[in-house]
Order: C-alpha cells, then structure tokens, then sequence
C-alpha cells in the first residue's frame, strides 16, 4: 500500500495530465473532431498541409487550432515558469528527415500515438497492432541508444530562431480566422471526409493550449513513456499514458462513442502488416528523435529550434505520404496503394536503422 | 574527488543515459555533479538517483545552468 500510495505521489500531476488529455480528446469528439480522432498531431499537421495546398487529398485540408493552441500552451507554461529557452542545432537535418519517415510510418497506420490510444479507447482493435508497433520500435531505438547513439548537443541561440515556429502558428491562425480565398484555391478547406469535421476553432484552440500548458510542465510523452519503461524500468511518464486511454475510454462510454471491433472502423483499415509495419516506423523515428509528436509541439513552444525542424519534417512528410499514395486509406480497405506504402516504411527503417548505427560518436 | 558529467544541451534521454553510467563507477561516500540545462533533465536525473538509491541534493541553478550533486549512501 505504501509503494501505491509513493508512486501516485510522485505521479499525479503526470497523471492529471493524461486524463485532462484523454478526456478533452473524447469532448473534442462530440464537439465535431472525426470519430477517434479528437487528437491527431499527424492527422492534423497532415490537415494543415493539405490546407496550404501541399498536398491534394480534398477530404483532409483543414488549419487544425489543436496544433497551434498545444504549441501557443506550451510557450505561455514555459515562459510562467521561466523555462523558454532558446536552442538549437543538434543534428537539424536529421531530425527533418526522422520527422518525415515518422509522419509517413503514422499515416501509413492512420494516426500518431495520441490517436492509436484514443483509437482503442474508442473500441477499434487495429490500433492494437499500431501500439504493439510503436513499442517494438521504440524497442529497436532503445538498443541504439544503448549502443551509444545521439544526435549532439544543441547549442543557445537568439530568441528570434527559437520563434519560428510559434510565429509559424500565429500565421496559421490568421489564415484560419480570415479564410482567404485566393485565385490557386489556397487557403484549402475540406467541404466533406474528415478534413470537413471540426469542433469550433475557439473551442478546440482553448482546450489545446490547456493540453499544451499541462503537457508542458508534465513533459508528457507517449515515446517517452516506452521508452523509459524498457530502459530504465521507469512508469512514471507511462502512468499518465495509462491515463489517457482510461479517461478517453470513460468517456467514450459516457457519450456513448465506443464501438468493438476490426473491421468498418473510423478512419482505419485492417491490414495489420501496415498497422503495425507504419508504427514500428514511427516509433523508431520518433525515439532516435527524442519525443512522440505532440512533445515535439511543446518542446517547439518552450523554445527548442531542433523539435521544431522534426515538426516541419512531419508536415512535408505528410505532403509526400499524400502525393505519393503512401497514407493508408480508410475503410472499407482499398489495397491499391499498399506496396506504396510497405515501399515507404521499408525505405524510412533502412534510412532510420543507417542513422541509429552510424551516429554513435561519444558526447564531448 | 567529486567527478562532474556535463549534459548541457543533450536531449532526452541522453543525460539520464550518460548519468546512469557515471553512477556505475560511483563508491560508498562519492558523489558526482550533473550539470544540465533544462528543466526535463534536472527532474529525470534526479528521479532516477533518487529511484536508484543515491541521495540527491536540491540543483543549485548556476545562470542557465543546473548543477545536481548525487552521493552513494
């Protein structure tokens, strides 16, 4: 009993964290997000690059207020707490490319670990094998580490480079508020599928910066939480991913929006070669780079130029997986693209295998 | 003598890595310095001492700097 009651001492805020995130997913639901998905961040960077035109995929354009609200949270919670601290140049193209292939490993699967947990928690069983996934390739980035490899240091830069990104967002703000209509078609906005499905833009923008300040302090982290539970035996960020599934599933229940099974499930297919194959890519990609991609947003936020290179990487990645017919498409199954997409995943692991292997040069 | 391991500007989670291993080396009285930059790694470092046993003093903030002294009881 005192080991439960330590441990819940040590974790709570962690924990608060988790249910905050799952249960504001589920009401992002209800309030008009697609079904198992009121969180995406590969979804809805995904979205943003189809509403700039990257890609061309009409159902899935839209500028998605989570993402700015997690990256704008984030800043508000870094600069309260005196933690924005501008940084910078730890390996910048690799980790542009580690969030390119972890982008095309997520849409392959059809979600980041957000929506892969918020997915079961709303009874689709293929997020199973994409969680199962994403732990063997966190697992294959865990042995790299072991083995020595890293990135580099970053190093202190001006607080001009560190705001990029955030000034990036308010950008992606203004083309939402004032929905320019320009002579190409940009700003694109998805008039059906689930880029037309969104709860009100203020709504979703409070509700993520609320995530963003909690996610901020808690350093929460669904990579991490792997992570960390294979080297070091440590439950502590897994405790607010375990969390997160509880919260969303209650409410889930709640407003009535669980359904079991494999097969017709929301924005999912049931090829399990890919859902697991996509999320081992991630996984990968996201532990060599050192966060799941909503900790890349709040690390963007508290001033990290590196996290916010891997963002830009996720929202080209996300442009190619569309253009080149590598995203996984939604039920009822169509394998057309699916040695597209097996071709990708394969070329994002040789390319994420190369790097865990040769960057292994000793920390100075 | 007090070995120092400086993790300024590694990102999660190398400085708990290069902590962990530096903490191997570390005999009953010795303590060693862990010099980090960020919030994230002054509270993964101390977690880990202190799950491991060692005793962690609070970090002292030295500019942008924190400096984390953990001994072997």
């Amino acid at each position: 009993m005192e080991k439960v009651k330590s441990f819940f001492k040590t974790n709570y805020l962690v924990i608060l964290a988790g249910l905050l995130i799952g249960v504001l997913a589920s009401l992002l639901q209800k309030l008009g997000n697609p079904k198992n998905m009121g969180i995406c961040v590969a979804c809805f960077e995904r979205d943003i690059a189809g509403a700039l035109g990257l890609h061309r995929a009409a159902v899935v354009q839209y500028i998605r207020p989570e993402i700015i609200g997690f990256v704008f949270g984030a800043m508000v919670a870094a600069f309260i707490f005196k933690e924005f601290r501008p940084r910078l140049g730890s390996a910048p193209i690799i980790r542009f490319i580690l969030g390119f292939f972890a982008m095309v490993g997520a849409l392959a699967f059809l979600g980041c670990p957000w929506r892969a947990l918020l997915r079961l928690a709303g009874g689709d069983g293929n997020a199973i094998l994409g969680l199962l996934g994403l732990a063997a390739g966190v697992g294959i980035g865990v042995i790299f580490i072991r083995n020595g490899y890293n990135l580099g240091r970053n190093r202190k830069t001006h607080p001009a480079a560190a705001s990029v990104l955030p000034l990036i967002m308010l950008g992606l703000l203004l083309l939402l508020i004032i929905k320019p209509v320009l002579s190409s078609g940009a700003v694109f906005f998805s008039s059906e599928g689930p880029g037309s499905q969104h709860a009100n833009y203020l709504a979703a923008l409070g509700i993520a910066m609320a995530i963003g300040f909690a996610a901020q302090r808690t350093r929460f982290c669904t990579m991490g939480a792997i992570r960390d539970v294979i080297l070091m035996k440590d439950f502590h960020l897994m405790s607010g991913v375990i969390a997160l599934l509880a919260g969303a599933f209650v409410m889930n229940l709640i407003l009535g929006q669980a359904h079991w099974g494999f097969s017709a499930q929301p924005i999912a297919h049931t090829n399990q070669l890919l859902n697991f194959g996509g999320m081992l890519l991630a996984g990968l990609a996201f532990a060599l780079a050192g966060g799941c991609p909503g900790r890349q947003l709040f690390l963007s936020g508290e001033g990290d130029g590196d996290a916010a290179i891997f963002v830009i990487g996720m929202i080209v990645g996300a442009a190619f997986a569309h253009n080149f017919t590598t995203a996984g498409t939604p039920w009822p199954n169509n394998p057309t693209n699916w040695g597209w997409s097996t071709a990708a995943i394969i070329v994002g692991l040789i390319f994420c295998t190369v790097i865990g292997l040769t960057m292994r040069k000793a920390v100075d | 003598m007090t070995k120092r391991i400086d993790c300024t500007g590694l990102s999660c989670p190398l400085p708990v890595v290069e902590t962990r291993k530096a903490l191997k080396d570390l005999k009953s009285g010795q303590s060693l310095e862990v010099v980090v930059d960020t919030g994230t790694s002054k509270e993964n470092v101390t977690r880990l001492a202190k799950s491991e046993g060692f005793e962690v003093s609070a970090p002292v903030q030295d500019g942008d700097q924190f400096i984390i002294t953990i001994t072997k009881p």
